[in-house]
């Protein structure tokens, strides 16, 4: 009859020391040891009353946390006048400090600053209650739509893979008509039909007539021509919770499309396909671990790959091999373990065909950005020894004999790739002074211009360490912090077609198909965003945005993993393009194309608007792209 | 009937309770005479014998010890007697020696002390109030402290703190050495024996052996007891037992234990032979057995009972007839000219009952046997307003989903967004056209959910310029401008913890934390009264399903029958042992169903305020309760994630579902009962097939007669669907008329 013992915990009682420490803190002194001992246990048992009451009002209450409230309620309960000024809605921290044989647990007060808190601006107003309503059942089958939880939750999927024959579908029982929703399977159901079938299922990946039509659209989305409709189907990737089913398809459309496309030099494929990729690992329902034999190889091919576009010394392929490479950083993230060792295989790959003497320019440059991608680390162990190295090659191509404008450009972009990665790392690490000779002696021809890049990133290190470290800019889905629209577009804009704007640092790609003449597609703008730093390249951002009529702002700026990054909020006025920015940053903000009259408020501080400028990316001198059809542009790295 | 009473009714049920062996009354003057001296030890202590009962009882003890040749006990009383009430100094320190020495000869011939235990009992109904036996005290109480003392005088009867484990080993080997079918039924008393024995040891100051005492047994108890042993053992002092309510439960309440004649027989042998008068005297005094005759029950079929506070419901408490059935519904004719055609098929047939009722009304238009009668209370006459609603429900229902295993209803989730974890309480109209939810923030705000907008009475001044003659004088009075979706009603100084809509639409009741009832009108939305009697936080309120009467439960342990326009409740139902959690009307108006912390359910009669059923069985408090449409049967729903189905009219569980692995907020049975949906805290709704929950059991004479259920373990079968929100716990369900089940819940990111 007696069932397992569980822990008492029932006879805890407050320790005496408390008792004294709460003596002395009201100014009773030498409080005597049975007096401590008589009140630790009335106190103890009193606090467990209450608690017992708190918890009264925490179920009726509906809530699975208990909170201050419910303590004043139970106190008042029992006539005793509740404790005051103890709203929190947050877990309290207790802070633990040891020292002089005493260990103390601790709150820790802030003092506070009356004025500061003046000051500061209110905090927005908490959105009010609101109803909404969502099918949770259809006649008994669930629909998959993101108002439910996932119709597989990750672990069944990870379940599912790793020990296929334990799990049995669901939807595959020939009983219970009810039980195919696939959310009813509940924990017991599935104990009680694992001992009957213990069978692989029969076909993993079979899709419903609707999964067929929802995939044929969205790979169509993802790769056509609308790039509003793109931004929705990537939308609908990276949020859509029921899309495990259709995961090996969509691993499969990638391999199979970065294959033929790098074949035929297609940038703006590799480019959608990369997005997809992107969409695909931010989905937090998805357990992609299955597919990254696909997938990793694609991601590696774009960014290494000695070709990607047609025609290499105009087309900013560099941005894809960017993009790419900040892909790469991120799966070997999320998905390196001890047994895969993606990280490692990964580094070795870049590092041996980047020690190799007849690498390309367009493949040394993605191999270095997929090895700073991945972190300060491996920069300072494997890119740092070889700058000097590097700085030779570069060196031959620049000032040497003039081989070709292809080489030229590559040496160039190598060059300031090299410049961005390693300044913040050695601004972090080098020690002061900064002395030019040095840096000519340590790392050779890129010495100097090192040096002043670590100048210029010690000064932006400063003055962000006064600000709260923001890192990422990052700008997802509908986010407050990037605000652009615009106006006046509606009329001119009819017969203009999207272009393409890649900046090196830039993570949101757009462009037609390459050769496509003006397509009726909503007009979209984009800004390009560039803050430069008196002549070292330390941040720049694009903000790409389709401001078609009415559609939201969809711009995926992925986390950067640069260290400086800026917050920018733009946001559009009237007319007249205007930009501001703090004297040290400046900020370029170019608004394409130039007929449309739109403006852009960089709103990055209260200082005053200086330095800014709309200004044709012609005059940054260096890369160029134009699309075939479309007023592009492009914007070349600062110095 | 509608004359405000007393709640006194109900507590001569109470009295009532007599029992074969032995009973309160009794069980405390044995204390006293067996040991004055650590009566008088407490000081202020009074007496539960009175002076008007004094010499009664001092007579008849007196009588009893003379009998058995206790000679030096009857010297003392005597002494004692003789000098007269108040000096009680007697120094009579062998307490311990004269308990256990008067107390085996009760036992030793039962049937002498038990004639003469009769007489004892007839004497208490007619001791003044004041005497009354502490039980009676405790029941009422509940808004202050019954007499501490009293109660626990029955603990001082001392035994030697050391053998108290042994006693308690040595009956639980002996237990545990009879015969299967036996060891099941003797089990149960280790739990009772185990809480008296604990708190007989602190409330003799033996701390230690306590704590020992509790180490070293507390964990053969059933694990559904976890929650009262973690109350008791932070009781370690004397004066913690002052005023604990979970101590005053145990004290003043019987343990009710249902044992069969035989299990009976062997407990009772064994005890004798071992001269074990503690444990013996514990049974006596703080026990009640149910002795029944025929086959000792099973384990699983105890187990299906017990959990709650004070043990079973005794077999006769369930006695009581109830009249589960409906009531006839008003004839209406509907009006043919009606635009709807729909609705024309249904014109065949002039009368349409009410889809609740089709189960069981469209047999005939004769009573139904079971049914009360018609006026056994009073009802409100039905408005024009109330016959158009009733016309449209009729409607509805001929559009009605039959649900079935194969056919489920497709379920409409209400998310409350941004609620910040405040969501209290939520309630759909009968029509399902408005949303109500309380929140912690002491408001109600009410919704609408179809198009038609919420609109305000217009003020006074504005009212008197109105066309009275107008056809649309309804539409009239109403305030354009103030028409919106939603809006919020303030009024409540605590989180609001229930909330009902009246079946006219025309009133919302809410009870909160501050102790008070508030009624709103939802035309002008503001409060119209606050109906105070709750001093503590009221968890429930339900109105009756004919409107005007509503109900009421919280914290003070008392549910209120109350009627819209009285300010004092009309009934009040006193009883439970907690805190009533939820509180539900019987779909003929005619009972209440309260649900409780000391995990019963109880049925009230609104009638008579007698308690007519007592329902065991949860292990947990009970949060949800639902009647079936046709009355007859009853779901409950609690903390340990278990829906018990009960049989109103046998009194009877008749079915367990398990599946859901937190707290059950929610249960509502579809519109003709066939299928029960359950919406729980882990964030699932679940549906099951009733139909075949009742289908299964068999009910013969001889289980309807005991009690004994033999509980199938069908859970799974009858699981047809479980619906995972994403952590959104559910906490309200409604079926609308036409059988689409609306779910609520707070979203919780």
């Amino acid at each position: 009859m007696a069932e397992e013992r569980r822990p008492k915990q029932c006879t805890v009682v407050l320790p005496t020391e408390s008792m004294k420490a709460m003596a002395e803190s009201i100014g009773v002194g030498q409080l005597q040891e049975e007096s401590c001992a008589a009140l630790s246990e009335e106190v103890s048992y009193r606090i467990k009353e209450i608690a017992q009451d708190a918890l009264k009002f925490m179920h009726h209450g509906k809530r699975r946390k208990l909170t201050t409230s419910d303590i004043d309620h139970a106190l008042k309960l029992k006539n005793v006048e509740p404790l005051y000024g103890f709203q929190s809605q947050e877990f309290i921290p207790f802070r633990f400090a040891s020292g002089g044989g005493r260990e103390l647990h601790f709150y820790e007060e802030k003092e506070v600053d009356l004025s500061d808190i003046i000051n500061t601006p209110l905090p927005r107003v908490p959105l009010d209650v609101s109803l909404k309503a969502h099918w949770l059942s259809i006649e008994g089958v669930q629909p998959a739509i993101p108002e439910n939880p996932p119709p597989a939750p990750k672990e069944q999927q990870k379940a599912e893979s790793t020990e296929p024959l334990k799990v049995v579908k669901p939807g595959q029982e020939e009983e219970g008509s009810i039980q195919k929703g696939q959310g009813a399977i509940s924990a017991e159901a599935k104990g009680k039909k694992e001992g009957l079938m213990r069978m692989k299922p029969r076909s993993t990946h079979e899709l419903s007539v609707e999964q067929q039509l929802y995939y044929k659209e969205i790979t169509e989305a993802c790769v056509g021509s609308c790039e509003a409709k793109r931004a929705e189907a990537l939308q609908s990737i990276a949020t859509d919770p029921g899309l495990y089913q259709m995961l090996p398809r969509f691993s499969t459309f990638i391999s199979e499309g970065v294959r033929v496309n790098v074949v035929q030099n297609n940038l703006a494929l590799l480019i959608y396909l990369m997005r997809m990729v992107k969409a695909l690992m931010d989905n937090p329902t998805l357990y992609l671990e299955k597919y990254l034999h696909e997938l990793i190889p694609a991601v590696v091919t774009c960014i290494v790959s000695k070709q990607l576009c047609l025609r290499p010394d105009v087309d900013n392929h560099w941005a894809l091999r960017d993009f790419a490479a900040r892909l790469m950083a991120q799966s070997c993230k999320t998905f390196s373990t001890t047994t895969n060792n993606i990280q490692s295989r990964i580094t070795k790959t870049f590092t041996k065909s980047w020690l190799d003497e007849k690498t390309q320019w367009t493949t040394r440059y993605g191999c270095i950005a997929g090895l700073s991608e991945l972190g300060p680390d491996v920069i300072k162990t494997l890119i740092l020894p070889r700058l000097t190295v590097e700085g030779a090659r570069i060196k031959a191509v620049s000032e040497g004999p003039v081989v070709s404008n292809i080489d030229k450009i590559g040496a160039d972009h190598v060059q300031s790739l090299l410049l961005k990665h390693c300044a913040s790392v050695i601004a972090k690490t080098r020690p002061l002074p900064d002395n030019m000779e040095q840096y000519r002696a340590d790392y050779g021809y890129l010495g100097p211009t090192l040096c002043s890049h670590v100048v210029k990133a010690r000064a932006q290190a400063a003055l962000q360490a006064q600000q709260v470290n923001r890192t990422t800019l990052t700008i997802t889905q509908p986010r407050p912090t990037l605000t652009v629209s615009q106006s006046g577009i509606g009329g001119s804009g009819g017969s203009r077609s999207p272009s393409i704007i890649k900046v090196p640092s830039s993570l949101t790609l757009m462009s037609t198909r390459p050769g496509t003449p003006t397509q009726p597609s909503p007009p979209a703008t984009k800004y390009i965003v560039m803050a430069t730093s008196a002549g070292a390249s330390s941040t720049q951002q694009v903000i790409t945005l389709s401001s078609s009529s009415g559609s939201s702002v969809t711009s995926t700026v992925a986390s950067a993993t640069s260290t400086l990054q800026p917050l920018v909020k733009l946001e559009s006025r009237g007319a007249g393009g205007l930009g501001g920015s703090r004297p040290l940053q400046k900020y370029i903000v170019v608004s394409l194309p130039t007929s449309a009259s739109s403006s852009l408020e960089s709103k990055s501080g209260m200082l005053p608007p200086s330095s800014s400028s709309t200004s044709p990316i012609s005059l940054e001198a260096g890369m160029k792209m134009d699309r075939s059809d479309s007023p592009g542009a492009s914007t070349q790295s600062p110095h | 009937m509608a004359a405000v009473q007393d709640g006194q009714l109900n507590m001569e049920v109470e009295k009532d309770i007599k029992t074969e062996i032995t009973n309160d009354g009794s069980g405390n003057i044995n204390a006293n005479s067996s040991s004055p001296g650590s009566t008088s030890s407490g000081g202020k202590s009074k007496s539960p014998a009175g002076s008007g009962e004094d010499q009664q009882t001092l007579l008849a003890v007196l009588q009893f010890l003379k009998r058995n040749k206790l000679t030096e006990s009857v010297d003392i009383l005597r002494r004692e007697a003789g000098l007269s009430a108040d000096a009680d100094d007697s120094p009579v320190s062998d307490s311990a020696g004269a308990g256990s020495g008067g107390v085996p000869n009760v036992s030793a011939d039962g049937g002498d002390a038990n004639s003469l235990l009769s007489r004892v009992s007839i004497a208490t109904p007619v001791a003044p109030p004041a005497t009354a036996p502490p039980k009676v005290v405790a029941a009422s109480g509940g808004e202050d402290q019954p007499d501490v003392n009293v109660v626990l005088s029955a603990y001082s009867q001392q035994g030697d703190p050391v053998l108290y484990p042994l006693y308690y080993n040595g009956l639980k080997k002996f237990i545990e050495s009879v015969l299967d079918c036996h060891r099941a039924e003797l089990s149960q008393v280790f739990y009772p024996l185990f809480v008296h024995m604990y708190l007989e040891l602190v409330y003799n100051n033996h701390e230690n052996e306590a704590k020992q005492f509790f180490e070293k047994f507390s964990g053969d108890q059933e694990c559904y007891y976890e929650e009262d042993l973690r109350i008791l053992s932070s009781m370690s002092k004397k004066e913690h037992m002052k005023g604990n309510e979970t101590m005053l439960d145990f004290r003043t309440s019987k343990f009710v234990l249902r044992i069969s004649r035989d299990s009976y027989q062997l407990l009772k042998r064994h005890l004798q032979e071992r001269q074990n008068n503690q444990i013996w005297n514990i049974i006596q005094e703080h026990l009640y057995i149910d002795i029944f005759d025929g086959m000792p029950r099973s384990k699983s079929q105890i187990d299906a009972m017990s959990g709650s506070l004070a043990g079973e419901g005794k077999r006769d408490a369930n006695k009581a007839k109830v009249f589960y059935g409906l009531l006839k519904e008003p004839e209406i004719e509907v009006p043919l000219d009606d635009e709807d055609e729909e609705a024309e098929n249904e014109e065949g047939k002039p009368k349409k009952k009410k889809p609740k009722k089709d189960s069981m009304g469209s047999k005939s238009k004769k009573q139904d046997p079971n049914a009360p009668q018609q006026t056994r209370i009073p009802l409100p006459e039905l408005k024009d307003s109330d016959k158009l609603d009733k016309i449209m429900n009729m409607k509805e229902a001929t559009k009605k989903i039959r649900l079935g295993p194969d056919n489920l209803p497709s379920i409409c989730f209400y998310s409350f967004l941004n609620a910040y974890q405040g969501l209290t309480a939520v309630d759909f109209t009968d029509d399902s056209s408005l949303i109500a939810g309380g929140f912690a923030d002491s408001t109600v705000r009410v919704w609408s959910v179809t198009p038609k907008k919420l609109r305000r009475v217009k003020s006074a001044a504005d009212l008197s310029n109105i066309d009275k003659e107008s056809d649309d004088v309804l539409e009239r009075i109403m305030d354009e401008k103030t028409a919106s979706e939603s809006k919020i009603l303030y009024g409540h100084s605590g989180p609001v913890y229930g909330i009902s809509f009246s079946p006219d639409r025309n009133y919302l009741l809410s009870s909160s934390e501050d102790g008070t009832v508030r009624l709103w009108s939802l035309q002008t939305f503001t409060c119209l009264v606050g109906y105070k009697g709750h001093n503590y936080p009221v968890w429930d309120t339900q109105f009756s399903p004919y409107g005007y009467y509503f109900i009421s439960g919280g914290h003070d342990r008392v549910a209120r029958l109350w009627a819209t326009d009285h300010y004092q409740p009309l009934r009040m139902f006193a009883g439970h042992l907690a805190d009533i959690t939820c509180t539900l009307f019987h779909p003929n108006s005619n009972y209440v169903a309260t649900g409780s912390a000391d995990r019963t359910i109880r049925l009230w009669d609104v009638l008579t305020g007698n308690c007519v059923r007592i329902l065991t069985g949860h292990k947990g408090p009970i949060h949800s309760l639902a009647f079936s449409p046709n009355g007859k049967f009853m779901a409950s729903g609690a903390t340990d994630g278990r829906v018990l189905l009960w049989d109103v009219g046998h009194g009877l569980m008749v079915g367990e579902l398990k599946g859901h692995t937190d707290t059950i907020y929610a249960l509502k049975f579809s519109r003709d009962g066939e299928i029960l949906a359950s919406g729980s805290m882990d964030n699932t709704v679940k549906l099951w097939d009733t139909l075949k929950a009742f289908d299964d059991v068999e009910l013969d004479d001889f289980t309807a007669a005991t009690g004994h259920i033999h509980l199938p373990e069908n859970s799974q079968e009858l699981l047809l669907g479980t619906y995972m929100t994403k952590s959104t716990p559910v906490i309200h369900l409604h079926f609308t008329r036409r059988n689409l089940l609306l779910a609520a819940g707070a979203y919780n990111p």
